[in-house]
């Protein structure tokens, strides 16, 4: 069994130049930060919160790949094998994305692959979430309801759902987020 | 004159002395009291089963009625013991089937039990009535069915954890139809599918039933037709929570949960689909209990979920939240210091918390501290190792200060992310009542270990993985090892030469090192990977596998290892 650990580096180090830290790694604790890019030019204004990016908190920029390290994090695999044979079973070679709703203590994931298009996704998210969204259209985005489906995109920038082709769309979704009242009426048209 | 009590009238005394640590101190009186203790202790207690001989207990204590046993070391939990280390139940359960026939209970905590151990439990107790096995292994569902045939006044019958060799779900037919005295079954660890009509039958004919924990393979639509047949639970154990069910169906199980009207405690809840969390809400207002590791809270349910439960939940003594298996992985994770804090806000009797989360700060601590000073039990993951409070970038050293200060009654400590010694300081200073301290990734030196093994008063069992120190601190407070129950240190800087100096310098501990690739030589300064020490009176162990050496007293020897198959 691979241990990949501290005693890998014992012949060599100094205990005044201690500084423990993963493998792969410099330094142990020192995480730099960036703020998420808010809106880029050719992308539909969207008012980006600040709550938003201080309650993530976590840096944006790529970790450094995780070695895999022995009986961490302390679950016991037992726990860990339940888990992972059940998403196996479920998953597969689907694109899972999580959905939230303003307002809902709670979220979903959902397998992006399952529709064909977007009537049929946003009908399923309808059904999830008991709400009902407007009439699109292109010019204006959804009228006619205070919930407005978006999505984060790999970029990084929430985008109104339905504004990429379909492809490009599932393609790119990282994560939904139905906003509802105040931010959504915050939703320009048109770039 | 002969000033004793005569052993009738202490004896009498002695019968109001529950606990074990009292009846330890009663035993070492006077040989009188040790003589009449011993003579009535009913209930045996050895956290650890190599510090003393199976023969020299059962001798020892002629009316026990109840045996606990632990094996392992906790870390084993986490795949840092290799498999066939030890901790083996047999030759504990053979000497008390020669000795101890009226022995009543058995509780096996990380002990390998096989099934003709338990096939000589069913066949030796003939008043056997609870088997509790946690986190256990080596055995099948055919020994299970054994203890189910046979013991006639089964009333407790718990896998909690165990890995088992499934081989189906007819065990549960094995209860004979005569068998009324159920009062807890948990086959929440199994695999396999019951017969659901075995599993009815035993409901309606169990009316002390007060205990059920089902496995996952009961779907959500049978629970209703189980819960009808069982309204006095007082501790819960969902199968699995993710079947669709129509209006009809949810509105029968709605009702059928709110008439348990004594229920405690709530578990299982196996892929709960957030929808079906309201069905629960007529339980939260009673529930001490609730441990949500597989209702995967961190991928569905966040912060705001729990503060739900924190509204809801005002009896809630013991919450654990467990990663899901994607967090596992990802570092997307939107559970975070918020969710614990809300729970730390709004439940006043909370005393024992299991938390996993990526990262914290030490405001949250400071604030989990001043709301809940009644921590018994606080068991804090936080996944990313060396992480600082994300806020300040600074160590997580005053937030743990925060809860050892405060937390007067602090049994269990897990302390992670990013801490130097100055946090081992703070512990080892206002940590007095600490009987459990599990640490990982963090401290600068010996410093740290030594604030620890001097100043931690009670500290009784201690487990360290990847920590920058070894030798001068293990030396240097080797005496207090004795007064532990065991020490577990692995991937830190000890080397073989302080080893055997510890060996030698305390004669009643077993220094136990753990190599799975044993080095060619060894000289003193080479490291050790693994070592795992604790007192014991019965001297080196005669099981270990070829991985494990015991380091022998004689300076000479170096490690043996004895071993008689």
């Amino acid at each position: 069994m691979e241990n990949v650990g501290v005693c890998d580096e014992f012949v060599n180090l100094k205990a005044t130049e201690l500084r423990l830290g993963l493998p792969g790694t410099e330094d142990g604790g020192e995480e730099e930060r960036q703020k998420v890019s808010c809106c880029k030019s050719n992308k539909r204004a969207f008012p980006e919160t600040e709550k938003d990016i201080e309650s993530t908190g976590k840096t944006e920029t790529a970790s450094p790949p995780k070695a895999q390290i022995v009986g961490w994090p302390p679950v016991r695999s037992y726990r860990k094998n339940n888990i992972q044979t059940k998403k196996n079973e479920s998953e597969g070679q689907g694109m899972y994305v999580k959905v939230s709703m303003d307002g809902a203590p709670y979220l979903r994931k959902i397998d992006l692959t399952v529709y064909k298009q977007y009537p049929e996704l946003m009908k399923s998210l309808e059904n999830m979430f008991k709400f009902s969204v407007g009439e699109y259209c292109e010019r204006e985005g959804y009228k006619g309801s205070e919930f407005v489906p978006t999505y984060e995109d790999k970029d990084g920038d929430w985008m109104l759902v339905g504004d990429v082709p379909w492809e490009m769309f599932v393609s790119s979704c990282k994560r939904l987020r139905i906003m509802k009242g105040s931010e959504a009426k915050g939703l320009g048209c048109g770039v | 004159m002969d000033r004793r009590f005569p052993f009738k009238v202490l004896e009498h005394i002695f019968s109001f002395v529950d606990s074990n640590e009292d009846r330890n101190s009663v035993s070492l009186v006077c040989k009188s009291w040790f003589e009449t203790e011993r003579r009535t202790r009913k209930r045996v207690f050895v956290g650890n089963c190599y510090a003393v001989s199976p023969l020299k207990v059962a001798r020892r204590f002629p009316k026990m009625r109840s045996l606990t046993l632990k094996g392992k070391p906790h870390f084993a939990d986490y795949n840092l013991v290799p498999d066939g280390w030890g901790g083996y139940a047999w030759p504990w359960i053979e000497a008390m089937a020669a000795r101890r026939p009226f022995l009543e209970e058995i509780r096996l905590k990380r002990m390998v039990v096989t099934d003709e151990c338990l096939e000589k439990i069913a066949a030796s107790f003939r008043d056997f009535k609870t088997l509790v096995l946690t986190s256990c292994e080596g055995f099948s569902t055919d020994g299970i069915a054994a203890i189910a045939s046979t013991c006639r006044k089964l009333r407790d019958l718990e896998l909690r954890e165990c890995i088992v060799d499934d081989l189906g779900g007819d065990w549960l037919s094995y209860f004979p139809e005569t068998s009324t005295s159920l009062v807890s079954i948990d086959f929440s660890c199994l695999d396999s599918e019951v017969k659901l009509s075995d599993l009815e039958r035993l409901l309606s004919r169990s009316p002390n039933l007060k205990s059920l924990k089902l496995n996952r393979s009961v779907t959500l639509d049978v629970l209703e037709s189980l819960l009808r047949r069982a309204p006095q639970l007082v501790e819960l154990g969902t199968g699995s929570f993710s079947d669709e069910l129509d209006p009809e169906e949810i509105a029968k199980l709605t009702k059928a949960l709110s008439e348990l009207k004594q229920l405690k405690s709530l578990s299982g809840l196996w892929d709960l689909l957030p929808e079906y969390i309201p069905l629960l809400y007529s339980l939260c207002p009673r529930l001490t209990s609730l441990n949500l590791s597989y209702a995967t809270v961190m991928d569905l349910i966040e912060d705001k979920g729990l503060k739900t439960v924190a509204l809801c939940c005002k009896e809630l003594r013991e919450l654990r939240v467990f990663p899901s298996g994607a967090d596992l992985d990802e570092t997307d994770v939107t559970l975070t210091e918020q969710g614990l804090v809300s729970v730390s806000e709004g439940c006043p009797k909370l005393e024992s918390v299991l938390y996993f989360c990526v990262q914290f700060t030490n405001a949250a601590l400071v604030s989990i501290a001043k709301n809940r000073p009644n921590f018994r039990c606080f068991r804090l993951c936080v996944m990313e190792p060396f992480a600082p409070d994300y806020r300040t970038q600074q160590p997580l050293d005053e937030g743990f200060k925060a809860i050892v200060e405060r937390c007067k009654d602090l049994r269990r400590l897990s302390v992670s992310g990013l801490l130097t010694d100055k946090a081992f300081e703070y512990i080892g200073v206002h940590a007095k009542k600490l009987r459990m301290l599990s640490i990982a990734f963090a401290g600068d030196s010996d410093l740290m270990l030594h604030h620890l093994l001097s100043g931690c008063q009670s500290l009784k069992k201690l487990e360290i993985r990847d920590c920058p120190f070894g030798d001068t601190a293990l030396l240097e407070n080797a005496a207090k090892l004795e007064t532990m129950r065991s020490l577990w240190m692995s991937s830190c800087f000890v080397s073989f030469g302080a080893c055997k100096q510890l060996s030698q310098k305390m004669p009643r501990l077993n220094v136990e090192v753990i190599d799975e690739h044993p080095p060619k030589t060894r000289p003193d300064s080479s490291p050790v990977e693994r070592i795992y020490i604790y007192r014991t009176v019965a001297g080196p162990r005669l099981d270990t596998p070829e991985f494990v050496w015991t380091i022998h007293k004689s300076p000479e020897v170096g490690v043996s290892r004895l071993s008689i198959r």
